[in-house]
C-alpha cells in the first residue's frame, strides 16, 4: 500500500503541516465558539426585554436570533469535534505524555457541552411550547455553560502556557497531578477573562454591524434599531474591561513568558529603558520602519522607565519564538483595534447618556458596520500571539512541538481538503444566514426550516411583522 | 476494582451510549438515504410512502436530539485521553486513516443535516445525499477501528501498520456490522416514533425495514463470529466462556424478543429489547477483552494515567450523572411529546413539509 499514503517524508514539513492544520481549524472554530459563548446571553436580553415591556420588535429579534444560533451551533459543534480528533491525530506524543495532566479540563468541558447542546435544543423547540417563564429559564443554562465551557478550554490552553500542578518522575512520566492547580494555573485567570470578554465583543459587534448595514441602507425601523442597540451595548460594556485585562495579560507575560513577550514586542537587547515600537519590521536584530516611543515599553511593563525587559538575546537560540514580525504585527493590530473599538464604545456611551439615542451621523453607523470584522481580526491576532508566541514549545518548557507531532504522513493533503471543506462550510453558513435575514426583512419569519427548529406548521405566535 | 477499572467502566458506558444514541442517528441517516429507493414489490399491496414523509419523520425524530447524542463521542475521546493517554495515543498513531475519515464523515454529516432545509432546492438535494452517504461511511470507519483494536492490531507503543491494521477481515466485517446494527436500531426507534405519532403506514414501513435490517445484520454477525475466531482469538475465547457467554445469550434473547414484538406489531418493550440486545453484546465484548484495553497488547492498568487524574475523572463523571442525565431525560421527554404535537397538526396529509 505504499502509494496509498502520499509521502512527504520530511519531518519538519510534517510539523509545519500539522501546525497549519491545527491553527487553521482552531481559528475557524473560535469565531463560532464566540457566538456559542455570548450569543445566547444577547438573545436572552432581547427576549427578556420583549416579554417584560411587551416589546414586539425585541421578541421578534430574540426569536430570529435563536435560529441563527442554531446554524452557528451546528457548525461550531462539527468543527469542535474535528479539534478533538486533531489532538490525537496531530499531537499523539503530547496527549500520551500530558493527557492525564491537563485532560481534566476537557472532561469538565464535556459536561458544559452537553448542557449547552441540550438546552439550546429545548430553547429553540420551546418557543411555542413552553411558558414564557420556562422558556427564558431554559436559556440560563446555555449562558452558564457557555462561560463554563470557555473556562475549561482556556484552562487547558493556559496550562500549556504555564504548566503547573504535576511532577515528572525519573523517566519523564507525569505523576502527582493536582487537578485543582492545573485548572487554576497562573495564566488561567487573565486568559479566561480575556477570552470571555472577547467572545462578548465578537458576538456583540458582529451582530450590531449586521443591523448597522441595514440602517445604512435605509431600514431604520424599531426592529433594526433594537437589533443594533442590544448587541452593541453588550459589546461596548465589555470593551473597556477588555483593555484592562489585556494589559494585565501583557504584564503577566513579560514576567512569566519572557520569550513570548520579547517576540511580540521585538525586544532584541534586554535591559531597562526599552523603546516601544508601533509596527515596524523585526529584522537583523533591529526594528525597522516602526514608530518608536523611547522608554514606553519598560514603562508599560513596570510603570517605570527603569524596568528591565528580557530581550531575545538572553534566550537560547533554539527557544526563541519564530516569525517575529508577524507576532509583533499581530499584537499591535490587536491593541490598535481595541483602541479604536473603545473610542466607538465611548462615542455610543456619550450619545446615549446625553440623548438616550444613537449618534445621529452615518459615520457612527459606518463605524459599527466595520467593528464586527475588526473584532474578529483582533481575536485571531490574539490567538496568533498566544500560540505562535509560545513556539517552539507545545508545553512551555517541557515539550517541544516537534517532539509532539505525529509521524503520520499526508497531513498536507488533509490540510488542503480541510481548507476546501471549511471554505464551503463558511460560504454555505453565510448564504443560509443571509437567506434568513432576507426572509425576516420580508416579514416571512415562519418559512425557514432550520436545525432544531420545529416543523414549519407550528402556528405563528406573534402578529405579522 | 481499581480506580483504573472504574474509569474503564465509565469509558465503556460512554461507548455504549454513543453506540446506541449516536448509532440510531447514523442509522436514521441510512434510511434517509434509502428513502428514495422504492421497493415496488407486489403491485398495490401497500400504500406507497413518499420520501418526504419518511424524511419528515426522520427529521422530527432526530432533529432535537442529534447534537446532544454526538456529545457522547466527545465524552469518549476526552475520557480516553485523560484517563488512558497511552491507549489514546496508540490508537491514534495506528488507526489515523479510518479515524480521520470518520471525522470527515462527522463534519459532512452534521453540516448536511443542519443545512439541508435552509438551502434552495437543488443544493438541498445534494445536502441530503451528503447527509445520507456520510451516515453510512462514519459508522463503517468507526467499526473498522473497533475491529482493528479487537484483533490486536494496535501495538501498545503505537505506530502500528497504518493500513494493514484495519484493512483486514475482522475490521471490515465489523464496519459493515456497525452500519447494519445502526440501521436496525434506528428503524426500531422510528417504528416507535411514527407509531406514537399515530401514523400506522409509516410505522409498518419502518417495521418492514427493521426486519430486513435484522436479518441481514444477523447474517453479518455470523460472519463476524467467524472473523473473530480467525483474527481475534482472545476476544473469541472470552465471548465463548463465562462471563462473556452469558451476555451473548442475553443479547440473543433480547434480539429474538425484539423480532417477536416486531412481527406481532407491538411497540411496548420493543425499544427496550433492541437496546438490550445491543448493550449486552457491547458489554460482552468488554468482558471478553478484560483485563485488556487493547486486547493482548495493553492492559487497562498499564494504560491508566496518573492516579489523581483517575479519581478526578470519576468525580467529573458523578457530576455529569447528576446534571447531564436529568437534562437529557428532560430533552428526550420534551422532544417525544413535541414530535407528537407537531405531527398531529397535519397527520392526514402525506407530506407535512413545504
Ligand atoms: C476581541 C478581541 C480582543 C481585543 C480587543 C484584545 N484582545 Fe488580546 N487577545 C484576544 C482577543 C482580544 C484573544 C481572545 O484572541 C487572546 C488569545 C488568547 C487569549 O487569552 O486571548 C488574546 C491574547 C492576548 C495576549 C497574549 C495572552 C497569552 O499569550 O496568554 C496579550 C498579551 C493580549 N491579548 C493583550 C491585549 C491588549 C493589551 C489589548 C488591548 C489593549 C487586547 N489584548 C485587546
Ligand atoms: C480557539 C482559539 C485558538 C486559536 C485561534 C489558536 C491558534 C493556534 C495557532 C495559530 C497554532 C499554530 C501555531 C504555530 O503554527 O506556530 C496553534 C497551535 C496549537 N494550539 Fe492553539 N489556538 C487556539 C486555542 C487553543 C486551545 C484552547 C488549545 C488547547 C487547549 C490549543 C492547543 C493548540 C495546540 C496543541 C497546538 C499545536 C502545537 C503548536 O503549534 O503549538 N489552542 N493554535
Ligand atoms: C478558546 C477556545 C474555545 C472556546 C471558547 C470554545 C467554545 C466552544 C463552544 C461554546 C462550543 C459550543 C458550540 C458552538 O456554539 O460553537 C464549542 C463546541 C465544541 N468545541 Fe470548542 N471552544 C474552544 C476551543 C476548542 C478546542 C481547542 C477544542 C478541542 C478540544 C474544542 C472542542 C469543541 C467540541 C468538541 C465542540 C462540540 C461540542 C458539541 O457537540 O456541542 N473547542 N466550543
Amino acid at each position: 500500500m505504499e502509494g496509498f499514503v502520499p509521502s512527504i517524508a520530511d519531518a519538519s514539513s510534517n510539523l509545519l503541516a500539522a501546525r497549519s492544520q491545527m491553527g487553521f481549524t482552531l481559528g475557524f472554530h473560535i469565531v463560532l465558539a464566540c457566538f456559542g459563548v455570548a450569543f445566547p446571553a444577547i438573545m436572552l436580553i432581547a427576549e427578556w426585554r420583549g416579554r417584560k415591556r411587551n416589546d414586539e420588535a425585541a421578541l421578534r429579534l430574540a426569536r430570529n436570533w435563536s435560529k441563527a444560533v442554531a446554524v452557528m451551533f451546528a457548525v461550531g459543534a462539527v468543527s469542535g469535534t474535528v479539534l478533538t480528533f486533531e489532538f490525537g491525530l496531530l499531537w499523539p506524543r503530547f496527549m500520551d505524555r500530558f493527557g492525564d495532566a491537563f485532560g481534566v479540563a476537557f472532561a469538565i468541558e464535556g459536561i458544559f457541552f452537553f448542557l449547552e447542546a441540550i438546552f439550546i435544543a429545548i430553547y429553540i423547540y420551546g418557543w411555542d411550547r413552553l411558558s414564557p417563564r420556562a422558556h427564558m429559564w431554559a436559556a440560563v443554562p446555555i449562558v452558564v455553560s457557555g462561560v463554563g465551557g470557555a473556562f475549561s478550554v482556556i484552562a487547558a490552553n493556559s496550562w500549556m502556557n504555564q504548566p503547573q500542578g504535576f511532577t515528572l518522575d525519573s523517566s519523564g512520566n507525569v505523576t502527582n497531578v493536582k487537578p485543582l492547580e492545573v485548572l487554576t494555573n497562573s495564566a488561567a485567570g487573565y486568559e479566561f477573562l480575556h477570552m470571555l470578554l472577547a467572545a462578548y465583543m465578537v458576538a456583540g459587534f458582529l451582530l450590531a454591524s449586521v443591523y448597522a448595514v441595514g440602517m445604512l441602507r435605509g431600514r431604520r425601523d424599531r426592529y433594526h434599531r433594537l437589533g443594533l442597540i442590544i448587541p452593541l451595548s453588550v459589546a461596548a460594556i465589555a470593551t473597556p474591561f477588555q483593555l484592562l485585562v489585556g494589559d494585565t495579560a501583557a504584564r503577566a507575560i513579560a514576567d512569566d513568558q519572557p520569550a513570548k513577550f520579547a517576540g511580540m514586542e521585538c525586544v532584541y537587547e534586554g535591559g531597562p529603558d526599552q523603546t516601544e515600537y508601533i509596527y515596524g519590521r523585526c529584522v537583523d536584530g533591529k526594528v525597522k520602519d516602526g514608530i518608536g516611543i523611547p522608554g514606553l515599553d519598560s514603562f508599560l511593563v513596570g510603570f517605570s522607565k527603569n524596568t528591565d525587559v528580557t530581550g531575545l538575546n538572553e534566550i537560547p537560540k533554539n527557544e526563541r519564538p519564530p516569525a517575529n514580525t508577524m507576532l509583533h504585527w499581530s499584537f499591535d493590530t490587536m491593541v490598535g483595534i481595541a483602541t479604536l473599538l473603545s473610542l466607538l464604545a465611548l462615542w455610543f456611551a456619550i450619545a446615549w447618556y446625553r440623548k438616550r439615542d444613537l449618534p445621529q451621523t452615518r459615520w457612527f453607523l459606518r463605524g459599527v458596520a466595520v467593528s464586527g470584522v475588526a473584532t474578529v481580526v483582533a481575536l485571531e491576532c490574539g490567538w496568533i500571539v498566544t500560540e505562535v508566541g509560545r513556539q517552539p514549545w507545545i508545553v512551555q518548557g517541557y515539550m517541544r512541538t516537534s517532539e509532539a507531532v505525529t509521524p503520520a504522513q499526508g497531513i498536507w493533503w488533509v490540510f488542503g481538503l480541510t481548507l476546501a471543506i471549511y471554505a464551503a462550510l463558511a460560504v454555505i453558513a453565510v448564504v443560509v444566514l443571509r437567506g434568513l435575514s432576507l426572509r425576516w426583512q420580508a416579514g416571512r419569519e415562519e418559512e425557514a426550516e432550520l436545525p432544531y427548529s420545529p416543523p414549519p406548521e407550528a402556528p405563528p405566535a406573534e402578529g405579522s411583522a | 476494582m481499581s480506580t483504573a477499572d472504574v474509569c474503564a467502566a465509565i469509558l465503556w458506558a460512554g461507548v455504549t451510549l454513543y453506540a446506541i444514541f449516536g448509532g440510531a442517528d447514523f442509522g436514521a441517516g441510512v434510511w434517509d438515504l434509502l428513502a428514495d429507493l422504492h421497493i415496488t414489490g407486489r403491485a398495490g399491496a401497500r400504500p406507497r410512502i413518499s420520501a418526504e414523509r419518511v424524511r419528515g419523520q426522520i427529521d422530527r425524530s432526530i432533529g432535537p436530539v442529534w447534537e446532544a447524542n454526538h456529545v457522547w463521542l466527545i465524552f469518549v475521546l476526552v475520557v480516553l485521553w485523560t484517563a488512558f493517554p497511552t491507549a489514546f495515543s496508540a490508537v491514534m498513531t495506528t488507526l489515523y486513516i479510518p479515524l480521520a475519515l470518520a471525522a470527515l464523515g462527522i463534519v459532512l454529516r452534521g453540516s448536511g443535516f443542519a443545512f439541508r432545509h435552509a438551502l434552495p432546492g437543488p443544493v438541498q438535494r445534494r445536502a441530503t445525499t451528503v447527509f445520507g452517504i456520510s451516515s453510512v461511511l462514519t459508522p463503517f470507519f468507526m467499526g473498522t477501528v473497533v475491529g482493528a483494536i479487537a484483533s490486536g492490531e494496535v501495538p501498545a507503543a503505537g505506530d502500528g501498520d497504518p493500513t494493514g491494521s484495519w484493512i483486514g477481515f475482522l475490521p471490515l466485517v465489523t464496519g459493515v456490522l456497525f452500519v447494519l446494527v445502526a440501521a436496525y436500531t434506528a428503524a426500531i426507534f422510528l417504528v416507535r416514533d411514527s407509531g406514537a405519532a399515530g401514523d400506522q403506514d409509516l410505522r409498518d414501513y419502518f417495521a418492514g425495514r427493521a426486519l430486513v435490517a435484522a436479518v441481514i445484520a444477523g447474517a453479518a454477525a455470523v460472519v463476524g463470529v467467524i472473523a473473530l475466531h480467525a483474527d481475534a482469538r482472545y476476544v473469541y475465547d472470552g465471548l465463548t466462556s463465562w462471563p462473556g457467554i452469558a451476555l451473548v445469550i442475553v443479547s440473543g434473547v433480547c434480539g429474538l424478543a425484539a423480532l417477536g414484538l416486531l412481527l406481532s406489531g407491538r411497540s411496548l418493550g420493543l425499544r427496550m429489547a433492541a437496546v438490550g440486545a445491543g448493550t449486552a453484546v457491547i458489554w460482552g465484548y468488554f468482558a471478553a477483552a478484560f483485563p485488556y484495553m487493547l486486547p493482548t497488547s495493553l492492559k487497562i492498568s498499564d494504560a491508566a494515567g496518573a492516579s489523581a487524574t483517575l479519581t478526578e475523572v470519576i468525580i467529573v463523571f458523578a457530576v455529569a450523572a447528576v446534571t447531564v442525565v436529568p437534562a437529557l431525560i428532560l430533552l428526550y421527554t420534551l422532544s417525544q411529546r413535541q414530535a407528537l404535537e407537531g405531527y398531529s397538526a397535519t397527520s392526514d396529509t402525506t407530506s407535512p413539509r413545504q
